[in-house]
């Protein structure tokens, strides 16, 4: 038989090019939103990135979500896009001589910041360490649970983001959907952000979580003032982590943040690093300061110190 | 001969005006060099009461007033005098019997008795060792006697909690909030739940 009859015989003769014309339209429409999918699916497939949005955009962008979230919670949902203050650098202090370690600030940072409930994640995680050997993670462990804390012989020591000068993770974000803002956080742009994990790898604080799941969060335990760059409800596949309350601590006045406000011994202390009156350059100028993995100079604005 | 007649009032004048002079400059505003926290050179605006040695007592300024809530006193014993007023008072150092049984000094108590703290005739105040009697809301004034280190550093908002917004109005916390005046070693408290073993964690 010859070649030329071989193709009469298959029923579905088709010219290569034609194969492929068809092939790559398929593709193209399975990764287009559906038939079905509303107006604001199609706008959000075709955002731009956060600081790309012109401010009509970006007002678009706020009503788009807070009608979005609206509706999945049942309750109107606020969220603001408050840009930095002028003349404020964020920094945090957190008195190892008074923790001890009783997790308020992980459970009060997931009522303030929408995180899953199940699956679990929390952005901060408590260590107990032993006295004798200091800071020494190896012998760190985070699951105890004794009746009362704190132990003899032990101490506490609750790390989050440390909101890096140099943060190891915007560096190797390859979509750019993690940057430093002026006033010194790392934010994450949900929207832009493709679930990569590199970022996560690059934290050397473990400091970022993951959404493998669909966020578990109940309409009646949602904090409905939410902020675009911070607690505003995730979807599946992106990265979160702690901002420093970026929702509240960006008003005029701002509030503290959450862990800060519930800490039983006021182990923690937050303010402004550019003034020289604030309690946080205080602690720094006086008090004995440690930084958290020191040598890999990421330069952290969170600063553990012991007041006696 | 009539100048040196003008010439002797002239001379009082001279050292009326400066006379005061001198005094205006002791007692009112001036610009005066100091170092900061940081050590750099500043130039700092300071009141005539500012300008005065702070070593003699009685030029100490008055200690500012801290915004705090409502001292955390047991349900209906204050104020104090609506029982005091009708007992007589008795600074003997003994065993209480008849009522606060349940205080259980437990705070230097070898070198302590009630009526450091507390003041005899007027029980609705505290004492400081300097005899001034001051309300239960500024006791933060009585603790720094002894705790001037937690005073200090308390004032500035780094010993004990402070909440509200960080630039703009701060509440604060009495020591007694949190320490038990009578006992004032910091309680345990349960902690929370452990985070979820990876494990056991269901996406």
């Amino acid at each position: 038989m010859s070649d030329n009859s071989k193709c009469d015989n298959h029923v579905l003769h088709k010219s290569r090019r034609k194969v492929l014309k068809s092939l790559a339209a398929g593709i193209g429409l399975i990764a287009l939103p559906g038939k079905e999918a509303s107006a604001s699916v199609w706008e959000e497939f075709f955002q731009k990135h956060f600081r790309e949005l012109s401010k009509d955009e970006l007002k678009q962008v706020i009503t788009r979500l807070e009608k979005k979230y609206s509706q999945q919670f049942g309750k109107q949902v606020n969220v603001k896009a408050t840009p930095p203050i002028e003349g404020v650098k964020y920094g945090y202090g957190l008195d190892l001589s008074r923790c001890i370690g009783c997790r308020r600030c992980v459970y009060a940072c997931v009522g303030e910041n929408n995180q899953s409930r199940d699956p679990q994640i929390h952005w901060i995680r408590v260590m107990q360490l032993d006295k004798e050997k200091g800071v020494d993670l190896s012998h760190a462990e985070h699951y105890y649970n004794p009746a009362t804390v704190p132990e003899k012989g032990h101490f506490y020591m609750p790390v989050q983001c440390q909101q890096c000068e140099k943060p190891p993770c915007t560096k190797v974000c390859p979509v750019q959907a993690t940057w430093k803002e002026n006033d010194g956080i790392v934010v994450v742009d949900y929207n832009w952000c493709i679930g990569c994990r590199y970022c996560m790898a690059a934290c050397p604080y473990g400091a970022r979580h993951f959404n493998w799941g669909k966020p578990g969060l109940p309409a009646k335990d949602v904090n409905t003032n939410t902020h675009y760059l911070g607690n505003r409800p995730r979807p599946k596949g992106v990265v979160e982590k702690c901002t420093f309350c970026i929702q509240r601590t960006r008003e005029q006045p701002g509030r503290y943040p959450a862990c800060e406000e519930i800490c039983p011994v006021g182990a923690r202390k937050f303010g402004n690093l550019l003034d020289p009156e604030s309690e946080i350059r205080y602690l720094i100028e006086n008090k004995r300061v440690f930084i958290f993995k020191e040598e890999l100079n990421t330069q952290p604005k969170f600063f553990y110190f012991y007041a006696t | 001969m009539k100048t040196r007649s003008l010439a002797r009032p002239m001379l009082v004048l001279v050292a009326l005006l400066s006379v005061q002079c001198l005094s205006a400059a002791r007692s009112e505003a001036a610009r005066v060099k100091e170092f900061d926290r940081s050590g750099k050179l500043v130039v700092v605006e300071k009141t005539g009461a500012e300008q005065l040695p702070t070593y003699n007592i009685k030029n100490k300024q008055p200690e500012k007033i801290y915004p705090v809530p409502r001292p955390p006193f047991s349900e209906g014993v204050f104020p104090c005098s609506q029982c005091h007023s009708y007992i007589k008072p008795n600074p003997k150092q003994r065993v209480l019997t008849d009522y606060h049984e349940e205080i259980v000094l437990h705070h230097a108590e070898g070198q302590r008795w009630c009526t450091d703290c507390h003041n005899l005739l007027n029980r609705d105040k505290l004492r400081l060792v300097s005899g001034e009697l001051i309300d239960f809301s500024e006791s933060y004034r009585l603790c720094g006697q002894c705790h001037g280190d937690k005073f200090r550093d308390w004032k500035v908002g780094v010993h004990g909690k402070r909440t509200g917004n960080w630039n703009g109005d701060k509440q604060y916390l009495l020591c007694v909030h949190c320490h038990n005046p009578h006992d004032p070693k910091f309680k345990p408290l349960k902690p929370l739940s452990p985070p979820e073993r990876p494990g056991s964690i269901r996406h």
